[in-house]
């Protein structure tokens, strides 16, 4: 691990505008130190600036940035009206990591494409300009939606995924003043600039995430992964589904490990809506998720298995 | 550099000073500083789950936490669990269901086992259920999930679950 200073951060004046790279649970950064893929100068530990408390807001309700992924997933209100974003979190990492890894912290997560983590790879991710290894070479984990020539690496999480899906916001504090942003516009594609994954400038600082008033209906996270338990997905799929009188009367959706975001298609949403559910009309969704989707190989079986997932959480939710 | 703040950090009980390198994990702190070696490392990833110590309870992996991070913090370790000439309750089980072959991942596996019984007892829900108040010994699958970040690359699974549902068994019935 490369040196660096550290220093506490008091409280959030303190880290706001802090040219240093904040540490909140560290469970991926340290990691990422220790491979010296992440060689920060200097780093802020914000564990003690408060901001670690679930509240109400309006009809929904405001995670703290520092809440622990364990005391949401267990949090008896987020159980009761959102419980998609509880199995989301349990659904990742070890009960060791989640009593770590913070809300803030989680959204922030790096890829684990291992090209990007070995350090000695062509990545354009952690050095722009270098090239990607992983197109031609081992991408079973990669992403299929928005790549580009640039980079085809997936945002790992579970836990955004729910909040694409819920459709929650991320509170940010500037310099000058806070702003939100959609959990669904707070990552970004790769494009030509891999090394960019969510729309944080310098300086800013993640303070809570909101999430809106409950969705009645059925809400459940799907992870397909190699193990049973603590792996990365190949692709999740969260799902807010409500039923009237035998037609999908509202739909949320999000998919996770398929793209350099968790992938959000309103699309689809709008074609199930007030629709009988079927088989062939499952498959349409997954026409619509899919149109533009690209395999590089090892990573061909997604496009299937993203199918054949949102078929099965579409009969699950909606009783076919 | 700048100067680096110090760290006072409780461990079974005893406080200790650090002022020392900011790399430094708690890890390392426990077994190259204060030589307390039942904390094992393994992957030092946070992957294996051989370094859980408990920080204020709950257990993490100490080998993805530094060592400054901990100021103010309560750490309990195998150390603290329960030593030969006084075992803990769970420590008996693993002896006694010979959970464990090496023996290299058994005081992770025991810090982790202690902290999820707590979890257990305040209701945390897991990937396969909502909760578990209703059931003081869940089944196997249940103990299975919520140990899965814990590794043992011998195999000792089976044990492991029957060590760790005898202590709770008796626990539920003292």
């Amino acid at each position: 691990m490369k040196a660096f200073d550290y220093a506490r951060a008091a409280d959030l004046p303190d880290a706001v505008g802090s040219d240093a790279k904040l540490i909140a649970g560290g469970t991926n950064l340290l990691d990422l130190m220790k491979l010296e893929v992440e060689t920060p100068d200097a780093l802020l530990d914000i564990n003690r600036i408060g901001l670690d408390l679930i509240e109400p807001e309006g009809d929904g309700l405001r995670v703290g940035a520092l809440v622990t992924n364990s005391d949401c997933a267990a949090d008896a209100r987020v159980r009761k009206d959102w419980p998609l974003l509880s199995k989301a979190i349990l659904a990742g990492a070890s009960p060791q990591l989640r009593n770590k890894a913070t809300t803030g912290g989680n959204l922030c997560q790096r890829t684990r494409c291992g090209y990007f983590m070995d350090n000695q790879s062509p990545c354009n991710k952690r050095e722009p300009g270098t090239g990607c290894a992983a197109q031609g070479g081992f991408n079973r984990i990669h992403a299929i939606l928005g790549t580009s020539d640039a980079c085809i690496a997936t945002y790992p999480g579970d836990m955004a995924v729910a909040l694409s899906a819920l459709d929650a916001q991320v509170v940010i504090a500037g310099r000058s003043d806070s702003r939100t942003v959609r959990v669904r516009d707070f990552h970004v594609l790769p494009g030509d600039a891999p090394q960019h994954e969510n729309v944080l400038q310098p300086g800013e600082v993640i303070t809570g995430v909101t999430l809106p008033a409950p969705v009645e209906g059925v809400q459940i996270y799907r992870k397909v992964r190699d193990r049973a338990s603590y792996a990365f997905a190949l692709m999740s799929v969260a799902a807010v589904i409500r039923m009237d009188q035998g037609r999908i009367a509202h739909a949320q959706l999000a998919f996770g490990s398929l793209a350099h975001k968790p992938w959000h298609d309103p699309r689809i949403e709008e074609l199930l809506k007030g629709e009988t559910p079927t088989p062939a009309l499952f498959d349409k969704a997954a026409d619509l998720l899919l149109e533009d989707a690209k395999g590089y190989g090892a990573n061909d079986f997604k496009i299937p298995l993203a199918r054949r997932t949102l078929a099965a959480v579409l009969a699950e939710a909606t009783g076919v | 550099m700048a100067h680096t703040p110090a760290a006072r950090i409780a461990v079974n009980g005893t406080y200790h000073d650090y002022n020392g390198d900011p790399r430094r994990s708690l890890l390392d702190f426990l077994r190259l500083e204060l030589g307390m070696t039942g904390t094992k490392k393994g992957c030092d990833h946070g992957q294996c789950g051989a370094c859980t110590v408990h920080v204020n309870g709950r257990r993490v992996n100490s080998c993805l936490s530094l060592a400054v991070m901990h100021d103010g913090d309560e750490i309990t370790t195998i150390e603290g669990i329960g030593m030969p000439d006084k075992l803990s309750a769970l420590q008996k089980a693993f002896v006694e269901h010979d959970g464990y072959q090496c023996g290299y991942c058994t005081p992770g596996q025991i810090c982790s086992a202690a902290a999820m019984i707590e979890e257990l007892k305040a209701d945390w829900p897991s990937a396969l259920t909502e909760g578990v108040a209703s059931n003081p010994v869940p089944s196997d699958d249940e103990l299975r999930e919520r140990m899965s970040g814990n590794l043992c690359r011998c195999g000792a699974y089976d044990n492991i679950i029957a060590a760790i549902k005898d202590a709770m068994g008796k626990e539920v019935a003292s």
